[in-house]
């Protein structure tokens, strides 16, 4: 599975420019704190969260995920948008609450583990 | 894999906006040396840990690096509350983040068994009132 192809199924919003959609997903994690990411989100990984702090950025590249994913229609602060693009970190935004979106990222055949 | 290499990384207790870059540069600095990739991702998660505390609890700090052939070892000292317990503090959970650290993403007591669990040598001292060590050792193999 690529980013593209979620973003087709599920209608997401990209929000960083230029953003490559030909990246692999491996699987996904949900969370809102920054250290359970680090220690427990796996590469390759979507990370669906409430976050929109900066901070996301440095946990996302530094784990290697495929994208971060804001539910609830939740938007990134300029500067964490910035900071992805320069980072190449991907950001997508959907109207979704969590519990929904990990519904269908599940049926799409995601797993965590 | 180039020689040697050692630096420092001055922190700003709550600069929340410069946070992680001091990691993200020492992250740069050893891709550059042709450390190996998982390598630089335990490295990094490690100071990043360790310089976000730096950032949330501390008033001010270094990181220090220092590279060679055999090793990476990182040292990161502040100035700050310092940690009354430093055996509560490595629990799992522990946490004092107020509510406005919670709110960005942190405070799941999770930082310092990150850095364990992705280093080869942890150790952690500190004075309450003045400031704490961390360092770390993370071994390179010769290839
Ligand atoms: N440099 C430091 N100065 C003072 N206290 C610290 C320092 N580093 C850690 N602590 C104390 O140890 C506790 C546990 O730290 P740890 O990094 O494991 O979790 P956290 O920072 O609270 O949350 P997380 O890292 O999961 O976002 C902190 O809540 C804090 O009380
Ligand atoms: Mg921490």
């Amino acid at each position: 599975m690529i980013l593209q192809q979620l973003v087709d199924s599920l209608s997401l919003e990209v929000l960083t420019e230029g953003a490559d959609l030909m990246r692999g997903v491996s699987g996904g994690y949900v969370s809102d704190m920054i250290s359970d990411v680090i220690g427990n989100a796996r590469e390759g990984q979507v990370w669906i969260t409430f976050q929109v702090h900066l901070n996301i950025v440095a946990a996302a590249s530094l784990k290697g995920l495929s994208a971060i994913i804001m539910v609830n229609n939740r938007r990134p602060l300029p500067e964490t948008l910035q900071r992805a693009s320069e980072e190449n970190v991907v950001i997508m935004t959907t109207s979704l609450p969590a519990f929904d979106l990990v519904g269908l990222l599940y049926d799409l055949g995601l797993r965590c583990r | 894999m180039t020689s040697s290499s050692e630096g420092t990384f001055f922190l700003t207790g709550k600069d929340f906006v410069k946070a992680g870059t001091a990691s993200g540069s020492l992250k740069r600095v050893l891709e550059d040396m042709g450390v190996p990739s998982a390598v630089v991702r335990r490295a990094a998660i490690a100071a990043f840990e360790a310089e976000m505390n730096t950032i949330i609890y501390a008033v001010a700090g270094i990181m220090h690096y220092y590279v060679t052939a055999e090793m990476i070892k990182v040292v990161i000292q502040d100035m700050g509350q310092g940690i009354e317990n430093i055996e509560l503090a490595m629990t799992e959970g522990y946490s004092t983040a107020p509510d406005y650290i919670r709110e960005m993403g942190f405070g799941s007591g999770m930082g310092l068994p990150n850095i364990k669990k992705n280093v080869d040598k942890f150790m952690l001292s500190s004075v309450s009132g003045e400031g704490t060590t961390l360092e770390f050792i993370i071994n390179l193999e010769k290839t």
